[in-house]
């Protein structure tokens, strides 16, 4: 275990700068998000919860895929360059570093492996940040995680007052720390960390019972409970664009003329165009099959998928919802059902 | 590895006006570049998203056989945006192939089987691949007895008429062809398909029906074919939806835990049942 005075984390930041591209937690107007940083000051690490996940690092909310050239009777395609600056991911929370593992089972399969995700992927290293004062929306322990879940990152940050302990995960993570600026760890400092880390976790509310939830969804293919919950959805998206898990995509081209390009945009369930075919047929007409596809999708069809729920408790849909629909809420009464 | 997502680029070497309304067309492709079709092979049942550079793409099946060498075949239904700029191309045009995608029919599970086959429309295309598939002098002796129902609406809207003219000119098929409505150059059958496979009558033993056509068709055939004695898992389908990536992540075919994409399109209807019907 090392550590790193607070103080110095602004030169620390500064010293990833020079060999790396920088995404860190950043205060846009009243919301939080991550982007690339050029400066450490711009790194906020005193956040919550951010407002939008990380997500977009490694799926970019539009992101182009390759661009074309058109020519009489001939057309050539060109993909974007490589990436050649490695990336750090700064000040990550452990539910968003989880749902990154989630993705990674979605886009890095061994068979038609997605390169453009895999190549962010693969060349950014993580450095996640403990969630000392959990957000009152938060359930990550109902669904697996805690809020000092380290799994996923290669350094792990945990505030202790004037320092970050700093736990060294991987290779990767090891690589960036730098002598001059990170200590060992005093036993005092590792015992504030475990005192944190308990104190974190008695601010969580009791874990919901989900443990046959899959079981539970299977025999609700055909249920009430999803007419009911599309009667006062509004059909935004906000849950889909928030949700640090949720990852589907449209693609379309972005036509100029003689030139254009394919361009990959986030995308949701709730939307009818999602599904609409060019007959006019939709396989999901209304907001009951929608509903239905997107708790299906999370906490049924997703276990075989990825091995997990498709949902890690961040809390950012019940926030961000316009009617206050609460997927807390709505596990709960399919539990009771 | 090749990115699945970078098309390959191919030139429409024929277009063929299948029906007489002009709404649909068969398009031959050829491999701009001879290294993409190398190594490049597939199977009935498989499909591929074809490009329109500043359109997008739409997934399609292949109506060829891979026996057949030289092109791909695709046809298309003008009926949207893409299909409409693709019906407005020329031979000698380019256009993206993405794929193949899909599984493709389970011909492990039908050769030494009786396959009936049973097509609606439009949806005949990968059916034609099947077919040409088995009736292949390199395969024809692995399948047993191939029968055919194939219905349009009208004459003019059967799909492949040089291959049905040939196919029932064979003595080691049964092709029965069928119009909801006859006009005066049709001397066939006038029934709809579910009748028509009733009055067949295909023996479920040892069999393996395939079935493909208007979803209309589909429901009112499954009784059919359930009450001559096949059972869901000896009947096959191929699905449609509306898709993106065709590589099981942009998230939008699934059918419950099967993305049609990736684990189908080909699908039995003992794996659909229970799922949500969302096809």
């Amino acid at each position: 275990m090392k550590k790193i005075a607070k103080a110095d984390m602004g030169r620390f930041i500064a010293r990833l700068l020079e060999q790396y591209m920088v995404y860190a937690p950043v205060q846009v107007d009243d919301a939080i998000q991550f982007q690339e940083i050029t400066t450490p000051s711009e790194a906020y690490l005193d956040y919550q919860n951010s407002t939008k996940s990380p997500k977009g690092v490694f799926l970019p909310q539009s992101e182009v895929l390759f661009r074309y050239n058109k020519g009489p009777k001939q057309v050539t395609v060109t993909p974007p360059e490589e990436i050649k600056k490695e990336r750090v991911l700064l000040g990550v929370r452990g539910c968003d570093v989880r749902a990154t593992l989630l993705l990674d089972a979605i886009f890095n399969t061994p068979v038609n492996p997605d390169v453009y995700y895999e190549e962010k992927r693969g060349k950014t290293i993580i450095i996640g940040l403990a969630c000392s004062e959990p957000p009152s929306l938060c359930f990550c322990t109902s669904v697996g995680g805690t809020p000092f879940d380290r799994k996923g990152s290669d350094l792990f940050l945990i505030d202790i007052s004037d320092a970050y302990l700093v736990d060294v995960l991987t290779d990767k993570g090891e690589k960036l720390l730098d002598d001059t600026l990170f200590r060992d760890a005093t036993a005092a400092d590792l015992e504030l960390a475990r005192k944190r880390e308990a104190e974190a976790l008695e601010q969580m509310p009791p874990p919901l019972e989900v443990k046959q939830l899959k079981d539970k969804l299977d025999g609700m293919v055909e249920s009430p409970l999803w007419g009911t919950l599309a009667e006062r959805c509004l059909r935004c998206g906000i849950c889909a664009y928030l949700c640090p898990s949720c990852y589907c995509f449209d693609i379309v081209d972005e036509d100029y003329g003689s030139s254009g390009e394919r361009v990959r945009n986030w995308d949701a369930c709730m939307f009818s165009l999602y599904s609409l075919e060019t007959s006019g047929h939709n396989p999901r007409p209304t907001g009951s099959e929608r509903w239905r596809q997107r708790l299906m999708h999370k906490f049924n069809y997703a276990i075989g998928q990825c091995g997990d729920a498709l949902c890690v408790g961040c809390g950012r849909c019940v926030q961000g919802c316009p009617v206050n629909i609460d997927i807390r809420k709505i596990v709960t009464d399919v539990m009771a059902s | 590895m090749r990115n699945p997502y970078l098309p390959i680029l191919m030139r429409i070497e024929r277009i063929i006006v299948e029906t007489d309304d002009e709404m649909l067309k068969s398009f031959d492709l050829v491999f701009v570049n001879e290294s993409d079709g190398q190594g490049f092979s597939f199977m009935p049942g498989q499909f591929c998203e074809i490009s329109v550079f500043g359109k997008g793409e739409a997934p399609f099946g292949f109506a060829s056989s891979p026996l057949e060498q030289g092109y791909l075949r695709i046809t298309v239904n003008k009926a949207g945006v893409l299909t409409t700029a693709l019906h407005d191309l020329a031979e000698g045009d380019i256009v993206g192939l993405r794929g193949p995608l899909g599984n493709g029919y389970p011909l492990h599970l039908f050769e030494g089987h009786n396959i009936v086959v049973i097509g609606g429309g439009f949806a005949f295309t990968t059916l034609r691949s099947l077919v040409v598939y088995m009736l292949h002098s390199a395969n024809r002796a692995k399948f047993g007895e191939i029968s055919i129902v194939y219905g349009a609406r009208q004459p003019g809207l059967l799909l492949y008429k040089q291959e049905l003219s040939i196919w029932g000119h064979r003595d080691d098929v049964r092709l029965y062809l069928t119009v909801d409505k006859r006009d005066e150059t049709w001397r066939g059958r006038e029934a709809l398909v579910p009748n028509v496979v009733e009055e067949v009558a295909p023996n479920p033993k040892n069999a393996y029906a395939v079935i493909c056509g208007p979803s209309v068709m589909i429901r009112y055939t499954l009784p059919k074919l359930s009450a001559l004695g096949f059972s869901p898992d000896q009947i096959y389908t191929s699905l449609e939806r509306r898709m993106k990536c065709g590589l099981g992540k942009c998230g939008r075919c699934n059918i419950g835990p099967y993305y049609v994409c990736e684990d189908g399109p080909v699908f039995s209807y003992a794996q659909l049942n229970g799922l949500p019907k969302e096809y």
